[in-house]
């Protein structure tokens, strides 16, 4: 276990460094001078360029990365060049609205998906199985953001039951954060339960036509509980996959919920930073959700290491 | 049936307790949208108009600043005085004036931001507002003498910028992120993505002013914003980016809308030394093929007024030269025969604002009636700024010029249309000289003539402001000297 430990250690090393070159060249060679944009129009040639000697975009490449990478390693990840702020201030910010975000429409879509893909699986091939296939079929084909605008245009603009969108901020109460998360949270997580619970429903059916169900209801359990006692437990392993999946996935794809609802966001930080060409925030923040995925990966798979002892020998 | 009728009249009660809140609550509170959020909050040291946007006449004041209507009215400078030779501006100062945290502004202050402003080291996105000054003298605390290279009729005008507004030694640096001003608002806090917080400042040396607490707000998205503003969420958005949206708000008592004109002439931007565009018989048989109201009504609900050449329609000394490029494509095609063009493609580079994009669609048809291609390419303001404006790497391009009074910009032979004519340069370098507002009109008359003459670029519409707001907020800005959301006159009615 140890060496397969230090193994995956390795791989997510080299992941890392791999990743870092290619968000760091990747955002160099997109066209646009982060100087010249500040600046404006009718800006002179001669205070452009001494814009771009104060944010030094003059360095070569290279050196631009080393210094980048070893800001990193501290946990300097520089100053913005629009905001003049350090870029781990404005992380720090956003990251309380957008983790939040992510873990409240998680355990939405959890919520919905466990028992909706638990009653399709129970009762196949009935009229609510169908009826629940269509729906949830209905929710992957239906993009978020409309999703979202018609929930603002109900609950916001019509019901006034919440605001259209924005952050009441964590100073005014959990109740106000969360309540400014709800119409957000549901549009994210829709899509997301959909795939769920379609998974669950699957993986449900699978374990179901396995011998040892066969087994225990030959022995005499009654359908119920063999679904509950049997089958959840071992169809449950495909489902956490995918939950672990959708929390990076969840992390990184709300900006353009958090721009419809114009939440202060790391999506939204990381949106503004591109169009402002604010490349030192872009690089930082696409970074971080990097690292959180290849972290999330390296969880897992160290958990199925455990959880299957043939998969640590077989690498 | 039930339960709808149900939600219905929770819904409207919520909407009774919500508005009782509002009501009952103060009143003296205002939030207000922009779709832009400023990248700093110094004025002096970049061009974003959304930093303006937050800070001009709110939180900064400079020695002159813009009236509404657009005229330039004492600022700081209580009252001024001007040399027979044009050279010599002896500003009296307001007394007791001072900065948010505490010190006091004076003649020093005044020296210092002028000063900084000129420097070689400067990063002011408007450094040739200070070109020609020479020196800034104080003479005593509420006295500053600033001396000019050459007489300059515009002077006044360049001191209402928020380039040049005055700022403090000690709070200079950190003006990006804790601007200390000497506004009748302080700021108060700036959650970045989200909104700024300012609000009244108690000492104020001038007019208190009547609002509590102003919070701007950035939402991006149009949907998002025409959401906001219908659950109320906020009070007022001057520059509302969803115009299609508008018939609605019309329709709806609780809110107006505030339709004005902007600085911003939108233009056909002409590569004019971009072959066969260098002859003028191609720019003329443009501009004789676009229809103007069509592009107005398909790109801005209708909204903008039509200009025949580079100079705004509200400002007195505007000439209406429309007749001389109206839309005529069968004399557009006559230009384009004489001067020997057949199967003409050009590239129509387009940054983001719908102006351009739609009104680029619009333009490309129009052109190709009378038998010009256009390859539209949709480009980010990055890329613009690089390839278009930079690289001159463009044959046609739509942009709103939305600095005011920048007629200047056709005397520099640098700028990104390559028009480069002596006499558009004479005609600006004697304007720059002139005091005599007589003269000056003539020179702005043979200006905006010569540049309509010359077909330098296609000129399509001022921009107007569409602002919409709660019907009972009186004192925005209806037009847009500047840009600016000065909430210094900013009350709700009763």
């Amino acid at each position: 276990m140890l060496v397969f430990t230090l193994k995956r250690l390795v791989s997510l090393f080299f992941s890392l460094v791999a990743a870092s070159v290619v968000v760091f060249f990747v955002i160099e060679i997109i066209p646009g001078d982060p100087a010249a944009l500040m600046m404006g129009i009718n800006a002179s040639p001669e205070a452009v360029e001494e814009l771009r000697q104060q944010l030094g975009l003059n360095l070569p490449p290279w050196q631009r990365y080393a210094n980048w990478v070893l800001g990193l390693l501290q946990w300097d990840f520089g100053v913005s060049y629009t905001y003049k702020t350090a870029v781990s201030d404005l992380i720090n910010d956003r990251i309380w609205v957008s983790l939040p975000l992510t873990v409240y429409a998680l355990t939405l879509s959890t919520l919905i998906a466990f028992p909706v893909g638990i009653i399709a699986a129970a009762r196949r091939n009935s009229a609510t199985d169908v009826g629940i296939m269509g729906a949830t079929q209905l929710g992957i084909a239906v993009p978020n953001f409309w999703f979202a605008m018609i929930l603002v245009l109900i609950f916001a603009v019509s019901l006034r039951w919440f605001s259209a969108g924005g952050f009441a901020g964590w100073d005014e109460g959990f109740l106000a954060g969360m309540k400014s998360l709800t119409l957000p949270a549901i549009a994210l997580a829709l899509p997301q339960a959909s795939i769920l619970a379609r998974v669950m429903r699957s993986s449900l059916l699978d374990t179901l036509g396995e011998d040892y169900i066969r087994t225990a209801r030959a022995k005499g359990l009654s359908r119920s509980q063999t679904l509950w006692r049997h089958a959840l437990r071992n169809g449950l392993i495909p489902v956490l996959t995918i939950i672990g999946l959708q929390f990076s996935f969840l992390l990184a794809g709300a900006i353009i919920i958090e721009n419809v609802f114009f939440l202060p966001g790391l999506g939204r930080l990381v949106f503004q930073g591109i169009t402002q060409r604010d490349l030192i925030v872009v690089k930082s923040v696409v970074m971080l959700l990097v690292f959180a995925v290849i972290v999330v990966t390296f969880i897992v798979d160290i958990a199925y290491g455990i959880a299957d002892p043939r998969l640590r020998e077989g690498r | 049936m039930k339960k709808s009728g149900f939600l219905v009249a929770l819904g409207t009660a919520l909407v009774l307790a919500t508005g009782l809140g509002q009501a009952m609550g103060s009143q003296s509170d205002i939030v207000v949208g922009m779709v832009l959020e400023p990248p700093n909050l110094d004025p002096t040291a970049g061009a974003a108009a959304a930093i303006d946007e937050v800070v001009y006449a709110n939180v900064f004041e400079g020695l002159t600043r813009f009236s509404s209507n657009g005229a330039i009215i004492p600022g700081l400078a209580k009252s001024w005085e001007i040399s027979e030779d044009g050279l010599t501006y002896t500003f009296n100062l307001n007394t007791g004036v001072k900065f948010h945290d505490g010190t006091d502004m004076d003649a020093l202050d005044v020296k210092f931001s002028l000063e900084r402003a000129m420097a070689e080291d400067s990063t002011n996105a408007q450094k040739a507002l200070f070109a020609d000054i020479v020196s800034v003298e104080a003479r005593d605390p509420a006295t500053v003498v600033i001396t000019l290279s050459r007489p300059n009729g515009s002077f006044l005008f360049n001191m209402a910028w928020g380039d040049a507004v005055i700022v403090a030694p000690e709070s200079a640096a950190t003006n990006g992120t804790n601007p200390i001003g000497t506004g009748p608002f302080r700021f108060v806090d700036w959650a970045q993505g989200d909104k700024v917080v300012l609000a009244r400042n108690p000492d104020y040396w001038g007019e208190p002013v009547a609002l509590e607490n102003v919070t701007f707000k950035f939402i991006s998205d149009p949907s998002a914003a025409f959401a906001a503003m219908m659950a109320q969420d906020v009070d007022a958005f001057p520059n509302f980016p969803a115009s299609e949206t508008l018939p609605q708000f019309e329709a709806d008592p609780r809110f107006k809308v505030i339709v004005g004109v902007t600085e911003g002439e939108t233009i056909l931007s002409t590569n004019n030394q971009s072959p066969p565009l260098d002859d003028v018989r191609v720019r003329h048989a443009i501009a004789h093929a676009i229809n103007r109201q069509e592009i107005i009504d398909g790109a801005m609900s209708g909204y903008g007024t039509p200009i025949g050449t580079h100079f705004n329609p509200s400002n007195p000394d505007y000439l209406d030269l429309t007749e001389q490029s109206d839309y005529d494509p069968d004399k557009a095609r006559a230009l384009l025969a004489e001067a020997g063009v057949s199967d003409l493609t050009l590239r129509m580079k387009l940054p983001p604002p719908p102006y351009a994009r739609r009104g680029g669609e619009i333009i490309a048809a129009q052109l190709r009636a009378v038998g010009i291609d256009t390859e539209i390419s949709n480009l980010e303001w990055a890329q613009w700024l690089e390839e278009v404006f930079g690289a001159k790497d463009y044959d046609l391009t739509i942009v709103s010029h939305t600095e005011p009074f920048d007629i200047g910009i056709y005397a520099r032979d640098d700028y990104y249309f390559n028009y480069d004519s002596k006499e558009m340069q004479a005609i600006i370098a004697e304007l720059n000289e002139t005091a005599d507002p007589e003269a000056r009109t003539a020179l702005l008359h043979k200006a905006q003539r010569r540049i309509a003459d010359d077909y330098v670029n296609g000129y399509l519409f001022q921009l107007a402001k569409i602002g919409v707001a709660n019907a009972r907020i009186n004192g925005l800005w209806e037009n847009s000297p500047t840009q600016a959301n000065d909430m210094t006159g900013v009350s709700w009615a009763e």
